[in-house]
């Protein structure tokens, strides 16, 4: 499994590359289901892995598809690796990590986009740069979206379209992304001919 | 605390109106005379039209920086019912607290001076007078001191202007848009959009990123001087005179696109200007956008001949995707054919103005 290869996109939709170690005080990785393999793949390109590994922290959470490869981070010697059972759960613990981390940290994201997305944020909410932060896409494609009527934030999204987790309504999902909410934009299909919902197909894996 | 609104003090000038319900909006002859027809030629496509925002022709909307029309009033009333239902639709980021000063600023200095009827600024230090005249209020507060004023510096003076208002952060060679009152949008997201880069809010544009457009334009507005704003047109349509076309209630308006007949067509369909001027702000650095919305009915613009007749040429022949985007693709052909009885064939001279 490699990085997933996205088709061209409109240009608020976010973008992934490949991990790469950079020099930096303290390596600060979040991950979450196939992202593991990402995580392996960096750490073997190390020039020097054990120093890499002596300033490492993973947090790490499986994958909304169930995909659990703690075990293969666990056996990577880091100085810190933790086993968030959700994101809900792991994200606690990354703000409280980053209220310690310094300037020169480096933020390595890889996984769903989700996890990335809502890690992403917490990060720049703390003052750190874009730059300062890679990012790369391993395993489910599935969706965080926000409804743009109630406003409410279905996770894990499947199918286009899809029900509203929160108020109901069916939903088209549309490329927009918003950083700061870590989501897409949900819009609703039947608005102009209430009923008329085209049957909803697996498009999100 | 609120603002101290006195809706309802209609003069001869001012017209009480209604954007919701009985949408009982529309242009007196001289407000028809007046529209800001946003066709120069007789087609469209999206490109860099940006000119210097200085004083236009007499009695045009170009004549005063925040053009004050007849519809005041009633579109101030209308914001303030917008904001109780949804208060998520006027945001600012912390950060933008005095780029809503120098905003307001800009706002009370100009009214002022153009139209001395209706608004007064008077000064004495930081201690300000504010007097606007058709909503009835009459403030002092201390300029940069929030806690002098019913509501943030950027809603205070927005509750008292026509058209949506956004200011933009300038960093890393780019603006991000980090505030914004937006209650008379075409169908896009404050709440979802805010914070976004330049790029990221307008990817949902079809054929002008491919086209350029928006690398020029930010590149155009990076340099953007204070004290030498620029103004620009866009426009879409909107069926009844509904200023609050937002995504968030869409479920509520997208199925009036389904009313539409021929014999109503002239009534209910509204070509949708939007005005907008751009401002680098003196404090902050930020630049600040605004959106003046002006709807004209069919029925009304069609009573300036060279109107109607390139109206119905723009319409016919617009490019399908912008016609998509702008949704108002499945009633192309209906308001072509409305249009068409209002196009003789002879040729329109160049440039917006009403006359031949
Ligand atoms: C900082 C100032 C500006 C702001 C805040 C702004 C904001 C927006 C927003 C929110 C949209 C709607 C996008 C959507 O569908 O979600 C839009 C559309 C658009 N903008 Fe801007 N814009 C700005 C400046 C400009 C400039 C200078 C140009 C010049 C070329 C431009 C060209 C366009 C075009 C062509 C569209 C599509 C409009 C349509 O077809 O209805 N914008 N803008």
């Amino acid at each position: 499994m490699t990085k997933t290869e996205f088709p061209p996109a409109i240009k608020s939709r976010p973008v992934y590359g490949v991990l790469a170690p950079r020099p930096g005080a303290l390596h600060l990785i979040v991950a979450d289901g196939d992202g593991a393999a990402a995580v392996t793949d960096l750490l073997a390109k190390a020039s020097d892995r054990a120093s890499m590994l002596a300033s490492t922290h993973i947090i790490y959470t499986p994958g909304p598809d169930g995909t659990d490869r703690s075990a293969d981070l666990a056996a990577l010697g880091a100085a810190q690796c933790y086993r968030a059972p959700t994101i809900p759960t792991l994200l606690p613990r990354l703000q409280r990590v980053l209220i310690d981390a310094h300037m020169g940290t480096q933020f390595y994201l890889a996984g769903t986009e989700g996890l990335i997305g809502q890690a992403e944020r917490d990060i720049m909410a703390t003052g750190f740069p874009a730059t300062d932060i890679q990012k790369e896409h391993r395993g489910s494609t599935v969706r965080r979206v926000q409804c743009v009527h109630c406003k409410g934030i279905t996770e894990n999204v499947a199918t286009d379209p899809f029900k509203c987790s929160h108020c109901g309504l069916n939903l088209y999902v549309r490329d927009h992304y918003s950083r700061r909410l870590a989501a897409f934009q949900g819009v609703n299909i039947d608005a102009e001919d209430p009923g008329q919902i085209p049957q909803s197909v697996v498009k999100f894996k | 605390m609120s603002l101290d609104f006195k809706p309802g003090a209609f003069n001869g000038f001012f017209r009480d109106e209604t954007f919701r319900d009985d949408f009982t909006y529309r242009n007196s002859p001289e407000g028809i005379r007046r529209f800001p027809f946003p066709f120069d030629r007789d087609d469209y496509m999206y490109s860099v039209n940006m000119e210097p925002h200085t004083s236009g022709r007499k009695g045009s909307v170009f004549e005063h920086t925040f053009d004050v029309d007849e519809h005041y009033v009633s579109e101030m009333i209308d914001r303030a019912k917008v904001l109780a239902e949804d208060p998520l639709r006027c945001q600012s980021l912390p950060h933008m607290t005095l780029a809503g000063w120098d905003l307001l600023e800009l706002i009370m200095e100009s009214k002022a001076r153009d139209y001395p009827q209706w608004f007064s600024l008077t000064k004495d230090g930081n201690r300000w007078h504010w007097i606007n005249r058709p909503l009835g209020i009459d403030q002092t507060f201390t300029f940069l001191d929030e806690s002098t004023l019913p509501y943030g510096p950027f809603e205070y003076i927005t509750r008292q202007t026509q058209g949506d208002f956004s200011l933009q952060d300038e960093r890393d060679n780019d603006l991000w848009m980090d505030a914004g009152m937006i209650t008379s949008q075409a169908d896009w997201s404050l709440d979802f959009d805010i914070g976004m880069s330049f790029m990221e809010w307008h990817a949902p544009v079809p054929l002008a990123h491919e086209k350029g457009i928006f690398d020029r334009a930010l590149k155009f507005l990076l340099k953007l001087q204070h004290g030498a704003p620029v103004r620009r047109f866009n426009w879409t349509m909107t069926v009844n005179p509904l200023l609050d076309t937002a995504p968030e209630t869409y479920p509520k308006w997208g199925p009036t696109r389904t009313t539409l007949s021929q014999d109503n067509m002239g009534n209910k369909m509204h070509l949708r200007v939007e005005l907008q001027a751009l401002f680098r702000l003196p404090r902050s650095n930020a630049v600040a956008f605004s959106i003046r919305c002006y709807l004209g009915k069919f029925e009304e613009l069609v009573t300036v001949p060279k109107w109607g007749r390139r109206l119905h040429r723009v319409v016919r022949d617009l490019h399908p995707d912008l016609a998509a985007y702008k949704g108002f693709l499945r009633n192309r052909d209906a308001m072509a054919q409305w249009l068409s009885a209002y196009d003789d064939g002879k040729p329109t001279s160049p440039g917006w103005w009403p006359e031949d």
